[in-house]
């Protein structure tokens, strides 16, 4: 299949420099500013409404998520297909999506923040999130030390590439995606209806 | 990792004793803004991402560059010497700049709104282990963050980096690790606060 977006020059990329381009960094710094902003808006920078989802009491997060990812993929699928945009897509590898998804959320439950909402939550004056926060750096120098022997073996087990939903039964993706913004619509719709929060 | 599992059974009949009651979140503050207007407003923002800087939203990485980073003052050629770090040399890019602002976007927001809290305890930690126990939040938090952030680097992202930008682009790894980070986080979650 021919990949529209291949079509888009590609950024000045230079991967020996040590900084960024100074555009990049600008942009960077605006899209953080914003997206700091809405997380913290939207309820997603407080300890009690990420634990309320895990706890399947709070269904803030999974608004928030499901709206971003409906009307996200509204935009990128078309852009795509004009050849505006890229896609970024990273490899499925099922083993590892999965066993390091679960040890994920365990990790998720004890800290009460993820990664991106631990940043809005110290915005937010959460101070309790640097101890997250200190677990997260220490914990990534941790996998780099067996980035090595996982890299070689368990990380790669089925792996699949860098394949779509649409890919892989086979369809075309943007009628895939409008299809599936509309199931995600209908998701959200019965959340809306029936919880509380 | 062995280690890790050691520490968290000494853990979890320590976290058992200190617990109170069962709590409810929904007693607590809710967000200041409707979900849906902050999803849709994190969806734009992806498209001016993808477009303006050819990049996605993402954050995990943000620690592991930090961390090699603290790893060079202190160990600089066994830092370049990891696989992780070969790949991914510790520079001042994208997601490093992109999560430094997300600190200084959410106090805007905060401070804007009157939500701005500075304690060490969340409240509803509190309703749950009491208000004498900042030792034990903090040690939860930071073996949390240790296997979160490892979790993330072998899956690949985190709940940006896979649960928004991933799972928007139909990734269908994305997609599995999402679901499995919610299982995940429910499953340990519900005997934490409920049981």
């Amino acid at each position: 299949m021919i990949d529209p977006g291949s079509a888009v020059k590609k950024g000045s990329a230079k991967p020996e420099a040590a900084v960024a381009p100074p555009a990049k960094i600008f942009f960077a710094l605006v899209a953080g500013l914003i997206f700091g902003f809405l997380l913290q808006k939207g309820g997603a920078a407080k300890f009690n409404i990420l634990i309320g989802q895990l706890l399947l009491q709070d269904w803030t997060v999974a608004k928030i998520m499901l709206s971003a990812i409906i009307v996200g993929m509204l935009g990128i699928y078309p852009l795509h297909r004009a050849a505006k945009v890229n896609l970024h897509l990273k490899p499925t590898r099922p083993f590892a999506n999965i066993v390091g998804g679960l040890v994920f959320g365990a990790g998720f439950a004890l800290i009460g923040y993820c990664p991106g909402t631990a940043a809005a939550a110290l915005g937010q004056g959460n101070w309790d999130a640097l101890f997250g926060m200190t677990g997260l750096v220490v914990g990534s120098y941790f996998y780099a030390e067996m980035s090595g022997w996982l890299k070689g073996g368990a990380q790669k087990w089925g792996d699949l590439g860098k394949i779509t939903l649409p890919d892989a039964i086979k369809v075309p993706r943007l009628p895939f995606a409008i299809g599936f913004a509309l199931f995600l619509a209908v998701c959200l719709f019965a959340l809306e209806k029936f919880t509380v929060r | 990792m062995r280690r890790l599992f050691v520490y968290l059974l000494v853990l979890m009949p320590s976290l058992a004793m200190a617990a109170e009651p069962r709590v409810d979140a929904r007693n607590f503050p809710g967000p200041a803004w409707s979900p849906y207007l902050v999803g849709a407003g994190i969806g734009v923002l992806s498209w001016m991402t993808f477009y303006f800087a050819d990049k996605a939203i993402g954050a995990s990485s943000f620690y592991a560059t930090v961390a090699g980073a603290l790893g060079r003052l202190f160990a600089r050629r066994h830092t370049d010497s990891l696989d992780y770090y070969k790949e991914n040399p510790p520079k001042l890019g994208w997601e490093t700049v992109l999560v430094l602002a997300t600190i200084a976007g959410a106090f805007i927001a905060a401070a804007t709104g009157g939500e701005f809290t500075g304690r060490w305890l969340p409240p509803f930690w509190v309703a749950r282990f009491g208000p004498d126990s900042l030792v034990l939040h903090g040690v939860v938090g930071f073996l949390g963050g240790i296997l979160m952030a490892f979790g993330a680097r072998f899956a690949g992202g985190c709940t940006s980096g896979h649960g928004i930008s991933g799972a928007l682009q139909l990734n269908l790894g994305s997609w599995i690790s999402v679901v499995c980070f919610f299982i995940g986080g429910i499953a340990v979650a519900i005997p934490l606060y409920l049981l």
